[in-house]
């Protein structure tokens, strides 16, 4: 198991989802003779994981069942440990594509927060590229590399625990794309400059708010940055149900009546006895993330 | 690991390479090639000049369609005279306001002024500029920029790019999968360096091609195909490496039954030839397209009609000649795509893909049900649809069918924003649909319980309760 190199079995030390059902899922780290409770029972490392084939189904004690699932990117979003707000796929995906990203970039990020993004950026650059991440928080900048580490991506990322804000990336002249996820973008908006390469690259911000997005659109535009382009992008799902509507009782037709006889041998359609008519619909959920971010987007020419 | 001040080569434009133009939001990919003339935006050069200049530099057209550099000065002119108005109430639409007429404005373009010369015209010989007040003004300036500056922007392809050029230009090619969704297809489907990638699109190669780039050449895609071969236009607008064609493959989805029965046979000189002729003996098999050939009607009535003239009879002899070659090159061509095709099979024989993107104007539920086999388990799959409801079938057959977890229906919605001082508001035009993905993982199938019997995650209709209550 690795994020970014698909295997086949279950392996001490791996990292595996454990999909509970209808989006809920668990990261459990697998261990000889370790345990885990789920709402279905105990999964016993030894015997129900070690060994089984990613994607087979797991009995845990009290009879119900599981899938473990190989981690990705995307499942590890869904189901790591929060220490931050973090970024989910529908931001994500946006952010790969636009920034440019595949095997071989080396892109700067921060703040790194829980990792979710990273993750996603180290399945994407991998064999060859790098992330130069930056996280000012000590204890967040520590549980992270320990993540990368446990997830066998450390060899594709630096982490390192300084403002971003004053000391920039802790690199110069390498980077094809950087990402801002911070308070005060703008005042990172020089170091993103001198971290990228001086042939150019692509610049990314996240923030919130729209006083956010002016005033890092401003320092962009000041730091000689191009084609600054400011997007949302919210996911929809749609939940697929069977759903039947009762057809109204308009009482006897007085054009049937031309047939006497039919209207005889026809069952009594008043009572409680409703037609209805069921179909196939998708209906939104109740409640939806109206606004995750805005998203600023940049092109850095050569200088 | 700094940048090398003299490693620009790669940075450069170089002849045969394929580019994208770009000006304003409006993008064409082409490929450069000598002497040849290029229409974009209702203007028309050549591209000659180009070469050996760095990717993203803007070039202005100048007279003959040779292309210049553009000098870096850019927001000066609107800066000078800073006299403004405060609001509209004096400004009257008599029509009268412009003094130069379409004539003057001709006659200054015949003269050989550029864009923003014509532009400082405009702006001095309209009455009302000044009243304007300062955003009007920044607004008027935009406007005619976009009408009379010649300029081009040439930039080196990407996924990015050629998504929103295609979404732009040709969204019926793509069966109107915008640039967001098909981000949303890369990263649900996992798609990375190392793995075996299945893909089914009639997308003009715009999926694949996004595929490809995020695999950097790692690891292999078999590209299924339906009719009798894949399209890839769109592939070639990435420009990708000579060695990334060797992570490609293909497979013809009419083989698909064949082969998940085992019945495939893989030594068949021409895949799309009926199965019966794979046991005739290889000799006979090879001679066969030849034969074909020679007897085809247009061939047949240039030898009788030049067989007497003694001089055309040499001719003939070289035309006997050409076409022993052509037949020749047909057969290892044949043989070529006979080998592809085993290799193709070989790859999905195991069963073992690590993922599956499908993006097609057919229905996606049978292209799904039976490209889905050929998945390990625990391996993401992504189905886009311009339509919600085929996929929503598709939702309702996998449930039925089990073997999936995580299914998801889901569509974006974009809004982009203009962001100004004082001005930032969302744009006033968006896009009204990007189409529908389904995504879900792949699990192993239970051998012990049928599969009507899996957990429903669909709760029942809420019509039961209603009955009860009416009751």
């Amino acid at each position: 198991m690795s994020f970014v190199e698909y295997s086949d079995f279950v392996q001490d030390g791996d990292v595996a989802i454990i999909y509970l059902g209808h989006e809920s899922t668990m990261p459990v780290k697998v261990q000889k003779g370790a345990q885990t409770q789920t709402r279905y029972g105990v999964i016993r490392h030894s015997t129900d994981l070690i060994g089984q084939r990613y994607g087979s189904k797991v009995t845990c004690s009290k009879g119900g069942w599981v899938h473990v699932l190989h981690p990705t990117p995307e499942l590890w979003t869904v189901s790591l440990p929060h220490r931050t707000q973090i970024l989910y796929t529908t931001d994500i995906a946006t952010i790969t594509m636009m920034l440019e990203l595949k095997p071989g970039s080396i892109v700067c990020e921060s703040g790194t927060g829980s990792g979710s993004l990273s993750h996603a950026i180290l399945r994407t650059i991998a064999p060859t590229g790098h992330l130069h991440t930056v996280e000012f928080h000590q204890q967040r900048a520590e549980k992270v590399a320990e993540e990368f580490k446990e997830h066998r991506v450390d060899h594709l990322v630096t982490v390192r625990n300084q403002d971003v804000c004053k000391e920039g990336f802790g690199v110069t002249g390498v980077a094809d794309a950087v990402f801002l996820d911070i308070p005060s973008p703008w005042e990172a908006v020089g170091h993103a400059k001198a971290a990228m390469k001086k042939h150019g690259g692509r610049v990314c911000s996240f923030s919130p708010c729209i006083e956010q997005v002016q005033r890092t659109c401003e320092a962009l535009a000041d730091k000689g940055f191009k084609e600054i382009s400011t997007m949302e992008i919210l996911l929809r799902v749609h939940d697929v149900r069977t759903v039947s509507l009762s057809l109204p009782d308009f009482g006897p037709d007085p054009s049937a009546q031309t047939q006497p006889d039919t209207r005889e041998d026809a069952p009594p359609t008043s009572g409680p006895n409703h037609a209805s008519l069921t179909l196939k619909t998708t209906t939104p959920p109740r409640e939806i993330p109206g606004h995750t971010g805005y998203l600023t987007f940049a092109t850095k020419p050569r200088t | 690991m700094a940048d090398n001040g003299d490693d620009d080569s790669q940075y450069r434009i170089k002849e045969g390479d394929f580019i994208v133009l770009k000006r304003g939001d409006i993008f064409k990919a082409m490929q450069i090639q000598p002497r040849k003339k290029v229409i974009f935006e209702k203007q028309w050069f050549f591209l000659d000049n180009a070469v050996g200049h760095l990717y993203s530099t803007t070039f202005e057209i100048v007279s003959g369609g040779t292309l210049q550099p553009q000098k870096l000065k850019d927001t000066e002119s609107s800066s000078d005279a800073k006299e403004a108005g405060t609001d509209n109430r004096n400004i009257v639409d008599d029509g009268k306001s412009q003094k130069l007429t379409r004539d003057d404005i001709e006659t200054l373009k015949e003269q050989g002024l550029n864009g923003q010369e014509i532009i400082q015209q405009l702006i001095e010989n309209s009455s009302t500029f000044r009243d304007k007040t300062e955003y009007a003004q920044d607004k008027y300036i935009k406007k005619k920029k976009k009408k009379y500056e010649n300029t081009v922007t040439i930039l080196r392809p990407s996924c990015r790019i050629l998504a929103m050029m295609y979404h732009g230009r040709e969204p019926g090619k793509i069966c109107h999968l915008r640039y967001d969704t098909l981000a949303q297809m890369l990263t649900l489907a996992n798609i990375h360096a190392g793995s075996k990638v299945l893909v089914f699109e009639t997308c003009a190669g715009l999926v694949l091609g996004s595929i490809m780039e995020r695999m950097g050449g790692y690891g292999s895609v078999i590209q299924m195909y339906p009719g009798s071969g894949p399209v890839r236009a769109g592939v070639e607008s990435f420009g990708f490496p000579a060695h990334f064609q060797d992570m490609l493959h293909e497979f013809p989805i009419c083989h698909v039954n064949a082969l998940l029965a085992g019945t495939l046979d893989t030594t068949a000189k021409d895949p799309s030839a009926d199965k019966k002729h794979s046991n005739m003996a290889e000799e006979e098999e090879q001679n066969q397209p030849e034969a074909e050939q020679q007897g085809s009607p247009e061939e047949q009535s240039l030898e009788t009609n030049t067989s007497d003239d003694k001089g055309q009879d040499q001719e003939e002899k070289e035309k006997d000649k050409r076409k022993e070659a052509k037949a020749q090159e047909r057969k290892v061509k044949l043989e070529e795509k006979r080998k592809k095709l085993a290799a193709a099979a070989t790859l999905l024989e195991g069963r073992n893909a690590d993922g599956l993107v499908i993006a097609s104007r057919f229905h996606p539920c049978p292209v799904l049900m039976g490209l889905l086999k050929f998945l390990s388990p625990s391996r993401p799959f992504v189905v886009y649809s311009q339509y919600k409801e085929p996929l929503i079938e598709c939702y309702t057959k996998l449930k039925e069918h089990g073997g999936t977890v995580n299914l998801r229906l889901t569509d974006t919605w974009l809004r982009h924003y203009q962001v100004l001082p004082n001005r930032t508001h969302p744009l006033l035009l968006i896009s009204g649909g990007g189409g529908y993905l389904l995504s879900g993982t792949t699990v192993a199938m239970d051998r012990s319980k049928p599969a009507g019997s899996q957990r429903a995650e669909e709760p029942a209709p809420k019509r039961l309760k209603l009955t009860d209550t009416e009751g």
